[in-house]
């Protein structure tokens, strides 16, 4: 039999031009979005369920607080600036501080250090709770997000005893800590320390957390829709991580074990015994099992803090009654829950700053997106999303 | 009287309307109730105190008065939408639900119709509401709801299958089709069929829950993904229509898993003459426990992804269907 050629070419192409043209769609993911903290707004070219060219839209939130901070005295900047990520404000505070008082050369009383400390480590762990709390919720899975919060308000309830602010505490002074540290009347001159009964009330407290770690983990780590849902998902590799410059416990989940508090001397870390916890795959649940883990470390810290705090003294340096810090330029740089921020301060010598340049950790965080979310379905864009835990305060300030 | 009383209920239109108003009364009374116990179970399971104030005593008035509030909104339509389609939608969607009433089997004799295809008919009904939430997904000129509607489809034809094959194992003990027979078939054995059928039951149970888009399938909502799916253009009574489906087709859905599997209105060692009041309140107990079942696993279990979905149908229920078909016609015949 002799086959035509030509008539066989003709019917393979008539097979080709079968297939229907699909058309992809711009799927606007934002700026009012349930999941996107906010308003983070990102363009997606979806093709069905894949999407292509992610895009975030940042800006939406912008305040404009570098700028504020040039027309402000330096003890009215923390209240400007611990509304930069406000889930962690207290954290937002102390390397500014620490920055002003490195241009002063200050020698900050060793109780005023450790109770800086025991607050950034509760403004860890009240940040990583709202985590623990969204990250299932994003999945689909409503119920974790009540016991973390309800662990949570046990510890902004001690932040608030102390600081008098549960969000933004506004604590911090150049020198030291507010000088009347604690709740009930004072005076200037009888300054009074931290509450009564606050070093015992917050011990009870880490146990409790301890505690509703090992629940959360039960609830979560043994739910197999969320292991299939989360391991292997947005695999960050180290190196990339470190090329976009991301940082804190998203970097350590892809296995680098780099933690600002082993590395600076913004705090007296080095007094304390923790680990960096470290991942290993740099996916979704790499990072959470990595932000569940610190919160243990944290509440490590803090009890061995209340165990080795200074005796009752002076919680405020010497310093003058109008604050002038001498022309210069400094970078100070914490390990905040969301990763490094650092505030880059240039001075004049004046009232307030000349500049400052604020480096914040979800900025530089979800500059990854467009590289991790390329050709992925769209319930993991809000997976990935999620496990980035970023805040828009922080993205725009 | 009495005769004349007896001869106006048998005439054919006043019994329809009879049937028709007693259904019409317990889709919203069986939304409500199930709706409200939703709201307080997952208030206990979250450490919450749930509905409160209205009515003076545990919110027991709260879904009336949310009920109200759903009548006073603006029925709004978007301007893009296709509105003949739009309004249409959740008409739909409770129209499959409703008439999925049709053939429960509440007591011996009280059924609204027994169909000597009972269960294939419920089946088929059962997938109207599916085309109800395409066209939702598809007039509302939404992307989220588009990608919610799309999904719903995807998932109905995954679920459908195992679904119906689940159903086939009871069928073939039971010898017919008809929900009262299949009910019958349970009391002669003297044993309800979960006793040999889990495999069925078990596949039944998750593939209802599909298709109720309840998580861990409730892709085509995703709050979190999708804002609110297929429902994110509606408002109003419209919303609502919504909202009661999805209650009453968990009824419903659980009323047909309750008669296949566990029994229906009968329980064992209970005589014949008191099933004829006592039937409904043991049908509403089993429907109940199964409801409160799928309640639990709502606020448990976060959802799966699209193609997870997918894969756990294809691959594990219809083979797994299959197999449990294959051992009871072989057991059926042997036997």
């Amino acid at each position: 039999m002799v086959i035509d050629q030509d008539a066989m070419r003709h019917l393979s192409e008539a097979q080709v031009s079968v297939e229907l043209a699909t058309e992809d769609m711009t799927l606007n993911i934002g700026p009012q979005h349930p999941s996107t903290h906010g308003v983070l707004r990102l363009v997606a070219r979806v093709d069905g369920e894949r999407a292509y060219d992610v895009k975030p839209v940042i800006g939406y939130m912008h305040r404009g607080y570098e700028k504020l901070s040039e027309v402000r005295t330096y003890p009215q900047i923390t209240a400007l600036i611990n509304r930069i990520d406000w889930v962690s404000g207290y954290a937002n505070e102390v390397p500014f501080i620490v920055a002003a008082e490195k241009l002063m050369e200050l020698e900050v009383p060793q109780r005023a250090q450790y109770i800086r400390l025991i607050l950034t480590e509760m403004a860890r762990i009240s940040s990583h709770l709202v985590f623990m709390a969204s990250y299932p919720l994003e999945l689909g899975a409503a119920t974790p997000l009540f016991f973390a919060l309800r662990e949570r308000e046990r510890v902004l309830d001690l932040l608030e005893g102390v600081t008098g602010g549960r969000f933004h505490p506004n604590f911090n002074r150049i020198g030291g800590v507010k000088p009347n540290a604690g709740a009930g009347p004072t005076t200037r001159k009888t300054p009074q320390d931290l509450p009564a009964g606050f070093l015992n009330d917050t011990r009870d407290a880490m146990d409790k957390v301890l505690e509703v770690c090992d629940e959360i983990e039960d609830l979560v780590a043994g739910n197999e829709i969320i292991l299939a849902r989360t391991k292997g998902i947005g695999i960050l590799p180290p190196e990339v991580a470190a090329a976009y410059g991301v940082s804190g416990p998203n970097l350590r989940a892809s296995g680098v074990a780099f933690d600002l508090r082993k590395v600076e001397n913004y705090l007296p870390y080095e007094d304390f015994d923790f680990s960096v916890v470290t991942g290993e795959n740099g996916d979704c649940w790499d990072r959470w099992w990595v932000r569940l883990e610190e919160i243990r470390e944290s509440a490590k810290i803090i009890q061995q803090a209340i165990d080795g705090m200074p005796p009752s003294g002076t919680l405020q340096a010497k310093v003058p009654k109008i604050i002038k810090v001498p022309a210069g330029e400094t970078y100070v740089r914490a390990e905040n829950p969301k990763g490094e921020m650092g505030y880059y301060l240039v001075s004049d010598g004046g009232l307030g700053p000349y500049r400052l340049k604020i480096r914040s950790a979800s900025f530089s965080n979800i500059s990854i997106l467009p590289w991790i979310l390329e050709g992925i379905l769209v319930p993991d864009i809000i997976a990935i999303m999620g496990s980035l835990d970023f805040v828009l305060g922080d993205v725009d300030r | 009287m009495i005769e004349t009383l007896t001869s106006v209920f048998e005439n054919f239109w006043v019994s329809l309307a009879g049937k028709l108003l007693l259904v019409a009364l317990m889709v919203p009374l069986i939304g409500m109730v199930l709706g409200f116990a939703e709201m307080k179970l997952s208030a206990k399971m979250q450490a919450r105190v749930g509905p409160y104030f209205a009515g003076g005593r545990w919110g027991w008035a709260q879904l009336i008065a949310d009920g109200i509030k759903f009548f006073q909104k603006e029925d709004i339509i978007p301007e893009e939408a296709d509105a003949p389609v739009f309004k249409a939608a959740p008409i739909l969607v409770l129209v499959g639900t409703v008439a999925l009433f049709v053939v429960i089997p509440f007591g011996p004799g009280l059924i609204f119709n027994d169909l000597d295809v009972g269960i294939f008919y419920a089946l088929a009904i059962s997938s109207l509401s599916t085309v109800g939430v395409l066209m939702a997904g598809w007039s509302s000129a939404n992307k989220y709801s588009l990608i919610g509607g799309l999904r719903a489809a995807g998932q109905l034809i995954a679920y459908e299958l195992p679904l119906v094959l689940a159903v086939v194992g009871t069928v073939i003990m039971a010898g017919t089709m008809s929900m009262q027979g299949i009910v019958e078939a349970q009391i002669a054995a003297g044993y309800p069929y979960v006793i040999l059928q889990f495999v069925g039951f078990g596949i039944f149970m998750i593939a209802a829950l599909a298709e109720l888009t309840r998580i861990p399938f409730d892709m085509p909502i995703a709050e979190s993904e999708l804002v609110m799916g297929y429902v994110t253009e509606y408002s109003g009574f419209r919303f609502l229509f919504f909202f009661l489906a999805e209650f009453a087709n968990m009824f419903t859905m659980s009323a047909i898993a309750a008669t296949l599997f566990l029994g229906g209105y009968w329980l064992p060692g209970v005589p014949e003459d008191v099933l004829e009041f006592a039937g409904p309140f043991i049908l509403l107990g089993k429907v109940f426990l199964l409801a409160f079942a799928m309640i639990w696993f709502r606020w448990t279990f976060p959802r799966f992804r699209e193609d997870q979905l997918q894969s756990l149908a294809w691959k594990w229920l219809v083979p797994l269907a299959l197999v449990n078909i294959a051992v009871t016609a072989i057991l059926k015949v042997v036997l």
